[in-house]
């Protein structure tokens, strides 16, 4: 077994996945080092959305490179299709975000303004509904919704067979994919030394930091910074039910297989991954509220899992300067992202740089007082 | 078919199952009633749309399911005969409807 | 004892929460009230006495002579609850207890989250998988649902049927079947040869143990009115829309397909573990029973503290000896709230402990007599591992393949298996044993899915009504 790589990425998830496969297609050899079955594994918890609302208030970077994404988005479903016959079910026919109250409503609109009127961002469409709009809009709406927003730019996919394409994609562009090989170290001489827990050692030219909230503890080792925290959020699973809800909602949507799925809720609740009864009550009142015919659905499963989240909620990408080769990528939004991700951050890191649009995301931002 | 071991056992109690009425026991469930009518499926998977039906009798398969008075997917094993009980079978994936 | 009618009744608070009213969960009850404890079992069937004294409270005579003895014990405990002071609410589906002793609990639509200060887990156990080409073809259900139907209901299969497996349950259902006049058309035994060499070095405790009389006068009866083919080795069960026939093939190259109406497959009982897995227990795999089981002290207690488990939902053990159990559970949960001192606890528990250990001996043997063949317990082909998702051992066969060093929660994350309503009741140890043998690890460093609540559906609208404070609205509505 190989012991020395092009480039090796620590973390297999929706990051480290898009990232791995990205740089092989460079025709580098690659490596991924992935934890084991019991792990943290953000990338299992996410909501399936493909989505541009809302993102980027105080960084209209982050607005244009998520806009960046959701337009290569439709590519690089395709592409992952044709490398894994695969299909993630893409569907970017529109979402909405609702308001159960006026309160809400403004804070949609206000938000949606803010972000649009930025000085550099490239502008995302939408239009502001009343309740009645809502509910002609979407069948099921409830009386309790007072109106919302919708973008015709957001979507949503198969979060579960978009986990195991990626996966695939990857192995099928030739990246050696090792679980069970949790990083504990890192040294530099003239490239890197990843040591292995339970022993054993990996040297690679290059490596990625795509590892989640491990990414915290592995960058300053090589001489960048990645302050990410475990931020918990809840997800309440129903039965599988007849199509009702075509297009998402940004708490509340039907996966192709049937269920519904309410989410969105944040805590900072440190590593613990136990659900909350009172948060999951709310949760379940509002999605209630929303849609009042779900009301009688069963619940399945509900879970908690751990977004890993920078301070100021942004992606981190950085180039190390005192181990060159060594690169950071982390984000909470590793779907939508995972396009740009494949067809732009994956092809620089390639040739040992980054695009330049991830300036704006270096963790140098962090340690710089804002003034606005 | 199922049959019964001593007919005076228990209450007779009437309900329907999909429209037809039907007698059974006091502390019967609703999945034995379904069992002595021959009703081997009561509903079709929410996956492959193919005939399911009870397997374990006791909560645990999530086979037997059925709409009982309007409410579906309802676990038939779990659920007690009531008279004028109204049992539909052959949901598959539920409908939602707004 | 106080029968409570809704979830509305329930404390808000209470000492000892039992979740089960099978004998483990019965016997506890008992001793702790005794004791003084303010005790409230949880059930979610109509009456009292679990799967293995299921109908006892309302069975005719006729009935109870038809199941035997062994059944009729169960009286004991029975009116040693009608006659405690234990509160008791059935109907009651317990969908969370958590590691901070909260109990989460639905019943007629209405859920309530509550207090305890000890919870006792006896759900019990589950007829452990019996995946074969067709199994989820109506008109193939368990043994234990037969027997489940006659115990509740007195109905029995009426026309061609034939019971499939191995284990005590099986002879016993047979034996109970012929005795009211329906007997099986033929028993397909999957037993695998008596010569193995852990049963033989088992024998000799079991000729010591009561089992092995009943066992033999059982088996005796009913193979003098049924066929039973021996080591059967394949079972497939055929049909379109339901089941139409069983085809079996047998070690030495016999082979033959029966019609039939109905099949009822048996191969072993396990530990339902859903509730201490989700609740945060530790777990471990047990190489004889080949299942998992939570791991527990002398007295039940479990690695979460506040959490005991009892009964066959600890391991696999019988009813008899899981009413010992409980009654230590019961004893430990006196002396966790000081109304008796470790020495009289001891002293009480003195003749349970010799009872039970009566019960143990000859349990390995039955236990190693009666291991499942791997043929049923692993599949890798169109067979059905998980019912609900519809997932089969070729797929779970491929990804493994695949993904290499991956175990049941990757798996599920890539399948969906497990995803479905009964959460891996029905395809968890499939899948741990099947990961186990494809990736050549034991089954006990493959681990198990991690579980999370509710371990049992509960609605939305129910959540819904949960209590919530400024903080959890904050978390979702951010303002």
């Amino acid at each position: 077994m190989s012991t020395h790589f092009d480039f090796v990425v620590i973390g297999g998830g929706l990051v480290g996945a898009a990232l791995a496969r990205g740089i092989a297609r460079e025709n580098l050899r690659v490596c991924v080092l992935d934890e084991g079955d019991v792990a943290y594994r953000a990338s299992r918890g996410n909501f399936a959305l493909v989505w541009q609302q809302s993102k980027g208030i105080n960084m209209p970077a982050y607005a244009n490179w998520t806009r960046r994404s959701v337009e290569l988005w439709p590519a690089y479903a395709e592409q992952l299709q044709n490398e894994t016959n695969i299909d993630v079910a893409l569907q970017q026919e529109g979402g909405f975000h609702l308001a159960l109250s006026d309160a809400e409503l403004e804070r949609l609109v206000s938000i949606a303004e803010r972000v649009n009127g930025q000085t550099g961002v490239n502008p995302y469409p939408y239009s502001v509904l009343n309740g009645d709009e809502i509910r002609r809009r979407l069948p099921g709406a409830g009386p309790d919704v007072v109106g919302g927003t919708y973008s015709p730019l957001d979507g949503h996919l198969n979060c579960l067979r978009l986990y195991r394409a990626m996966h695939r994609a990857l192995i099928a562009a030739g990246v050696d994919y090792r679980p069970g090989n949790r990083v504990v170290r890192i040294d530099y001489t003239d490239s890197f030394s990843l040591s292995i827990e339970g022993g054993g050692q990996i040297k690679a030219r290059h490596i990625a930091l795509a590892a989640g909230l491990d990414n915290a503890r592995l960058a300053p080792m090589v001489g960048l910074s990645a302050p990410v925290r475990p931020q918990r959020g809840n997800i309440i699973v129903t039965e599988k039910v007849a199509p009702f809800l075509k297009i998402p909602v940004q708490t509340v949507r039907q996966t192709d297989e049937g269920s519904v799925m309410i989410g969105d809720s944040q805590e900072e609740s440190g590593l613990s991954e136990d659900i909350n009864n009172g948060i999951m009550g709310v949760m379940a009142r509002r999605a209630v509220r929303m849609f009042p015919a779900i009301a009688d659905l069963n619940i399945v499963r509900m879970w908690a899992c751990l977004r890993v989240l920078s301070p100021d909620g942004f992606p981190i990408y950085d180039h190390s300067v005192t181990h060159p080769g060594a690169f950071v990528a982390t984000c909470h939004s590793g779907v939508t992202l995972a396009a740009v991700h494949a067809a732009v951050l994956a092809p620089h890191m390639a040739h040992g740089r980054l695009p330049p649009e991830a300036k704006s995301f270096s963790a140098r931002r962090l340690h710089v007082s804002k003034t606005d | 078919m199922f049959r019964r071991l001593t007919e005076a056992d228990g209450a007779l109690v009437s309900l329907t199952i999909n429209g037809v009425t039907c007698d059974g026991r006091a502390g019967d469930s609703v999945a034995a009633l379904l069992l002595e009518n021959g009703y081997a499926a009561c509903r079709t998977s929410a996956v492959s749309g193919k005939p399911r039906g009870s397997y374990c009798m006791m909560g645990v398969c999530f086979e037997c399911l059925v709409e009982i008075d309007g409410v579906a997917n309802r676990q038939a094993c779990m659920v007690q005969i009531a008279e004028g009980m109204d049992v539909k079978t052959g949901t598959g994936r539920r409908r939602v409807t707004p | 004892m106080n029968r409570l009618s809704d979830v509305e009744d329930l404390p808000p608070r209470c000492d000892l929460v039992i979740i089960g009213a099978g004998p483990a969960g019965l016997a506890a009850a008992i001793a702790a009230s005794e004791h003084g404890l303010q005790v409230l079992i949880l059930d979610e069937n109509p009456e009292p006495g679990g799967q293995i004294y299921r109908g006892l409270v309302s069975s005719p005579p006729s009935r109870r002579r038809l199941l035997g003895q062994d059944y009729e014990r169960g009286d004991v405990l029975l009116s040693g609850l009608e006659e405690s002071t234990v509160s008791y609410l059935s109907g009651a589906c317990v969908w969370m207890t958590s590691r901070d002793l909260e109990v989460g609990v639905s019943k007629d639509g209405a859920s309530r989250i509550f207090s305890a200060r000890h919870i006792l887990i006896a759900t019990g156990a589950l007829e452990r998988p019996f995946p074969i080409p067709g199994w989820t073809l109506p008109g193939v259900l368990t043994a234990g649902a037969a027997q489940g139907l006659l115990k509740s209901s007195g109905l029995v299969p009426d026309g061609r049927f034939v019971l499939a497996g191995t284990g005590p349950l099986l002879w016993l259902l047979a034996y109970q079947l012929i005795a009211a006049k329906t007997p099986p058309v033929a028993i397909l035994d999957t037993t695998l040869p008596a010569t193995r060499v852990g049963v033989l070095t088992a024998l000799p405790s079991f000729l010591g143990s009561q089992y092995l009389l009943k066992g033999l006068q059982l088996k005796r009866k009913v193979r003098s009115q049924v066929p039973v083919i021996s080591r059967v080795t394949e079972l497939r069960a055929i049909g379109d829309t339901r089941l139409q026939s069983v085809a079996y093939r047998t070690k030495g190259g016999q082979s033959k397909t029966i019609d039939v109406e109905y099949l009822f497959l048996h191969q072993g009982v396990t530990p339902n573990i859903n509730m201490a897995n989700a609740a945060g227990c530790d777990m471990m795999w047990d190489n004889v029973q080949l299942c998992w089981k939570p791991a527990t002290d002398a007295w039940g207690r479990s690695s979460v503290p506040g959490i005991s488990i009892a009964g066959d939902g600890a391991g696999i053990i019988g009813a008899e000896a899981a009413a010992c159990l409980g009654k230590l559970c019961g004893l430990d949960a006196a002396t966790k709230f000081g109304l008796i001192t470790e020495a009289e606890r001891k002293r009480r528990a003195a003749p349970t402990r010799s009872t039970l250990s009566g019960y143990a001996r000859g349990r390995r043997f039955l236990d190693t007599l009666f291991q499942p063949s791997a043929n049923f317990r692993r599949v890798n082909d169109a067979t059905i591992v998980c019912r609900c998702e519809e997932v089969t051992g070729q797929q779970i066969t491929e990804t493994v393949a695949e993904l290499g060093e991956v175990g049941p929660n990757q798996l599920k994350s890539y399948l969906r298996c497990g995803m479905g309503p009964c959460q891996g009741r029905l395809c968890g140890l499939t899948v741990t044993e099947m990961i186990s043998a494809l990736r050549d690890i034991p089954p006990s460093e493959v681990g198990h899915y991690r579980l999370r609540f509710p371990i049992k559906p509960v609605t939305l609208a129910e959540i819904a009504t949960l209590p919530h404070d400024e903080d959890d609205v904050r978390a979702v509505i951010r303002e």
